[in-house]
């Protein structure tokens, strides 16, 4: 028993950790069988609605239901993948080949430790955030590591040592530089705000979150919002801007030379960008597990308070990524002249000035109000 | 030579130039659709309406009698435009009908390779006797090239009976009967 106390703050973060990339993982799944869902359904189709497992797809009429519903598409998909056959092109720098879905995979796991979703109500009554890491720079780490995401795509493009892939690697990073630069001048005016002088909680996101109790951010800083989901899309690989797939012109793009669970991997990476992208764009911007703008926190200190509002942001989270599907779905891709155009002509000095706009408004407020 | 005529485009305005009215609208659109009913067909299950004078596969037909219609004339073979037909004329069993042997033929092996046929109908056309139909099956596999060889079995079992307007066998007995054979 002392044994276990001992070990017990070692082995909690472990456990946590391990329930957090299940959770994930099955979400990314999941989002793959969304994408194949709504797609289907805006092209007046119906998707995948076949596969059956012993068992549970026979129970009389659920198993219908969720056999027509996809709901073990993914189970398939994910044992396909692993079973197929491993194909290396001979001409391929082997072991970067194999490093790249992993560097591809690996960021966007990374960035979800400092994710907060959800609060909880402590012993002194102090909310706070359900998190990995509550960490004060959490927003700097996601802007970090998240954009290391494009060197798994750059060097499979480089690795692949073949005309597509690497066109699709260098559009990646082309599109990566410039969007980053909008996207985190779209942030600075959110953090100015919401860590004013005195508070406590900096960079972090949790602090984002609470700052919007009573107005969501979203409506007060339109045009931050729409940079920012404007350079999410774009960050993601995301059509309208998936320069570096783009399959009508390049084939696949980086991928082009992957095969089985590999290209699974970068799959399951764009997905789980997808997913934090959406995250991140409902905790600055759409209140996180706040209610409604208004009326912030109507569940209880209690147990079930806190899953109400771990409930009430994973609704919205998968409403952002419904709408990133939907998006998709919905535009055409944009020329890649027109994407860095659009990148360093209009969004940076947007940008920009939003930030000089939202810099100039928060000395007067200060200046008057004190 | 005909002048290309240039269509005036109105000016984008302000509101259009940033794109965002029409992404919303696009939006719009894409979400009216997911609403709407779906078009698929769940097709082993579903199985199309296939409309009367659909081109299927040539299919050999029985009169309402149940007897053999192609009198063997060989005619369908000489048209088939990609020689998909083969046959070997033959007798018919004096026993089983006594009535038309002897006056009729029958064929005693009718082959159409399914592999060869561009289904262009000729076979139907110029049969004499509305003996042979190209009629609603679509749908062929096999696992080997003979498997795709359709024989005089196969030919009567996917043609079954069609109703006859000549019945001209009927009309014989009629006419014996009522003493003007000719
Ligand atoms: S449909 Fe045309 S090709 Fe086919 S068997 Fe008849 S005549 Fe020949
Ligand atoms: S199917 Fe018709 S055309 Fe062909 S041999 Fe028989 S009677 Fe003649």
């Amino acid at each position: 028993m002392e044994l276990l106390d001992a070990f017990l703050p070692y082995l909690l973060p472990i456990v946590y950790a391990v329930a957090m990339i299940s959770v994930f993982m099955g979400l990314c799944s999941y989002s793959v069988l969304a994408e194949r869902k709504v797609c289907s359904w805006i092209q007046g189709r119906v998707g995948p609605n076949r596969t059956r497992v012993p068992l549970l797809g026979h129970i009389p009429i659920l198993g219908n239901l969720l056999t027509g519903l996809g709901i073990f598409q993914p189970a398939a998909d994910g044992l396909k993948f692993l079973f197929k056959e491993e194909i290396v092109p001979g001409h391929v720098n082997k072991f970067y080949y194999m490093l790249a879905p992993v560097l591809a995979l690996a960021p966007a796991l990374t960035t979800m430790v400092v994710l907060p979703f959800g609060r909880y109500v402590d012993a002194d009554g102090i909310t706070q955030p359900l998190v990995l890491a509550n960490v004060d720079l959490g927003m700097l780490i996601i802007l970090g590591i998240s954009s290391l995401g494009v060197y798994g795509i750059v060097l499979a493009g480089w690795a692949s040592n073949s005309k597509y892939p690497f066109l699709g690697g260098i559009r990646a990073s082309a599109q990566m530089i410039s969007y980053e630069l909008a996207m985190g001048l779209a942030l600075l005016p959110v953090f100015m705000w919401a860590a004013t002088p005195g508070s406590d909680y900096g960079m972090s996101l949790f602090g984002a979150v609470q700052s919007q109790q009573t107005l969501w951010l979203f409506i007060w800083q339109p045009l931050s919002a729409l940079i920012f989901l404007v350079a999410l899309f774009a960050e993601t690989n995301r059509l309208p801007f998936d320069m570096a797939e783009s399959e009508t012109d390049l084939v696949g793009g980086f991928h082009t030379e992957y095969g089985c669970f590999k290209f699974g991997l970068f799959f399951v990476a764009e997905y789980a960008h997808v997913i934090m992208g959406s995250a991140l764009f409902v905790l600055l911007f759409l209140g996180g597990w706040n209610f409604l703008p208004g009326l912030a926190d109507p569940w209880g200190e209690s147990l079930i308070g806190t899953l109400l509002s771990i409930a009430w942001f994973t609704t919205k989270v998968f409403f952002m990524i419904f709408f990133f599907i939907w998006m998709r779905w919905t535009l055409p891709r944009f020329r890649y002249d027109q994407v860095m155009s659009l990148g360093w002509k209009i969004l940076l000095p947007l940008a920009v000035g939003n930030l000089v706009f939202n810099t100039i408004i928060i000395a007067l407020y200060d200046t008057f109000t004190r | 030579m005909a002048k290309t005529k240039v269509l005036e485009r109105k000016p984008l305005t302000p509101m259009e130039k940033t794109f965002l009215p029409q992404i919303v609208s696009g939006l719009k659109t894409t979400f009216g659709t997911m609403m709407q009913k779906d078009v698929t067909l769940q097709y082993p299950e579903e199985r199309p309406n296939i409309p009367d004078n659909y081109r299927g596969v040539p299919t050999l037909v029985k009169d309402p009698n149940g007897r053999e219609k192609c009198v063997s004339c060989q005619l369908c073979e000489f048209v088939c435009p990609p020689k998909a037909i083969r046959m070997t004329p033959g007798g018919i069993d004096a026993e089983a009908d006594p009535e038309r042997a002897h006056v009729e033929k029958a064929p005693k092996e009718f082959d159409i390779n399914m592999l060869r046929c561009i289904y262009c109908g000729l076979c139907q056309e110029v049969c004499p006797e509305e003996a042979i139909f190209l009629q609603d099956v679509f749908s062929l596999s096999g696992y080997s090239r003979e498997e795709m060889i359709n024989n005089k079995e196969k030919l009567y079992e996917l043609g079954g009976t069609l109703p006859d307007q000549h019945s001209k066998w009927d009309k014989k007995k009629a006419a014996e009967q009522s003493g003007n054979a000719h």
